[in-house]
């Protein structure tokens, strides 16, 4: 399941606070969402890809982090070119390509990949757990960092109890097939897995009470930012950004 | 006087899930300071239920119930009675919440207004205390299923309970794990209810055992030494057994 095969680490990022880090990454994923100049866009995506370089993450399992989301984006390539209105670039049969829709897909594979490097670098090097203290130390709401938390404690459990169900069937004889027994086998699956899930909330929530919850969640970890090396960190970031800002700036004026 | 001591008064207590069934009919029961109690019976006999009512998680549809000699109806009441009893549950995994063990057994004293440091120190405690030092940074899912029971038990004791209540402690435990546990039981000075289909565990760590069936419970016999049948490993080799 989620191995959080990046958070163990002892590089800059690795031991920045994760306060900063969640900041920072939601900093320059708004202001990247936002850019729209193609030396921007670049220069933005070299600075993911040094976090990156700087965190010490394997270049090979990022990469195949990247590939997944990029197959999504291959589905805009066969769109975007051909839809959108302007000048003609190429022809295949009927359809008609043009130059502003090409500038349109790559402006979002550009942005897409700077930004999935930057929370890849921001984000994954911070143990789940952490990042959700962090949040709630950031004023999020209480029930989004306890939905974020539970999310990550129980999607294990109820994992494992998809397989304890797909193996009784499997033992059983089944072997999927396209027919209506098998669509209602599934059917009977994901119904099961909701009706357990709901019983075991309950019994959680039981669980809980019984140790003397009241709706608030208190947590062990406090952190500090005085250390020179995350308020360093936090105005290099904060620059970068600002850099990326000036630069977009700059040339529509 | 005599009152004081009564911790649990259940009185005439029903209580049904559908309406119809009663899975608790008119069921009366008392736990005094210091008693140690086993209860055993069929499945779906209610002896979850029985515990779910003592701790209020289900109202009892009539009848009522006295918990440390004050009448307990409402949540505000159970809520302070919750303090002072300590429920492991059936399921471990209902009880592991938090992403690691210290912050697990840290939750309950969090939640009684201690500060962040005299709950690491209590969880640290309790955690050795069940010879689970150095368990405190493991990840709860990763644990074994004896793990996680050992640390699930851990949980409750770190509340300071003065009762202990639990669900079928031994159910699906090894051998040593279970000889483990009931060491630990053993050594506890708590009064306590213990739900299991283990005798043999319910022999050694409690000093009544009580029978449930229908909704009702029932002093089964007084424990007595008597000779059985009885399977183990090597049992066919000449061997014999302590006392």
């Amino acid at each position: 399941m989620i191995k959080e095969e990046f958070s163990s680490g002892d590089s800059l990022v690795h031991s920045t606070d994760p306060r900063i880090k969640i900041i920072v990454a939601v900093l320059f994923s708004v202001v990247v969402a936002m850019l729209s100049n193609f030396l921007a866009i670049v220069a933005a995506l070299a600075a993911s890809l040094l976090l990156i370089m700087i965190a010490r993450l394997s270049i090979k399992k990022v990469f195949y982090r990247v590939l997944l989301v990029n197959g999504l984006i291959l589905l805009l390539w066969i769109f975007l070119p051909f839809t959108f209105k302007g000048q003609t670039l190429f022809v295949i049969g009927p359809l008609v390509g043009t130059k502003e829709g090409v500038w349109y897909a790559s402006q979002i594979t550009l942005k897409c990949n700077a930004i999935l490097l930057a929370l890849i670098a921001f984000l994954s090097t911070t143990p789940i757990s952490t990042l959700g203290h962090a949040m709630s130390r950031l004023r999020f709401p209480d029930k989004i960092v306890h939905l974020f938390l539970f999310t990550y404690r129980y999607i294990h459990v109820i994992f494992h109890e998809y397989h304890r169900l797909t193996n009784a069937m499997k033992i059983r004889g089944f072997v999927p097939r396209t027919n209506v027994h098998t669509y209602r086998t599934y059917a009977y699956l994901v119904g099961m897995l909701l009706v357990r899930s709901y019983d075991r909330a309950q019994r959680i929530h039981n669980a809980m009470l019984c140790r003397g919850f009241s709706g608030r969640y208190y947590t062990l970890s406090q952190f500090s930012i005085n250390r020179l090396r995350d308020i360093l960190f936090l105005s290099l970031m904060l620059a970068a950004i600002l850099g990326l800002v000036i630069l977009q700036w700059k040339t529509i004026s | 006087m005599e009152n004081n001591k009564l911790i649990i008064n259940l009185k005439e207590i029903s209580f049904s899930y559908t309406g119809d069934n009663l899975i608790l009919d008119h069921l009366s029961f008392r736990l005094r300071r210091g008693e140690r109690i086993g209860l055993v019976g069929p499945n779906g006999a209610g002896k979850t239920t029985f515990f779910y009512i003592i701790m209020g998680l289900l109202k009892p549809s009539s009848g009522t119930i006295e918990l440390f000699g004050r009448s307990a109806s409402q949540e505000k009441d159970f809520r302070s009675a919750r303090k002072r009893i300590g429920l492991l549950f059936q399921d471990s995994d209902d009880q592991l919440f938090s992403p690691t063990v210290l912050e697990d057994v840290a939750f309950g004293p969090l939640n009684l207004g201690k500060s962040p440091e005299e709950a690491t120190d209590i969880a640290l405690k309790t955690l050795a205390r069940i010879d689970l030092a150095g368990f405190e940074d493991r990840i709860t899912y990763e644990l074994s299923g004896g793990e996680k029971r050992l640390v699930s038990l851990a949980t409750v004791l770190a509340m300071g309970p003065e009762v202990l209540l639990l669900d079928e402690p031994t159910n699906g435990l090894d051998e040593e794990t279970e000889e483990k546990i009931t060491d630990m039981l053993k050594r506890l000075d708590l009064s306590c209810i213990f739900v299991s289909h283990n005798l043999d565990f319910l022999s050694k760590t409690t000093d009544k055992i009580y029978g449930m069936a229908t909704g009702r419970i029932c002093l089964d016999e007084e424990l007595a030494p008597h000779p059985h049948i009885h399977a183990h490993r090597h049992g066919r080799l000449p061997h014999k057994h302590g006392s």
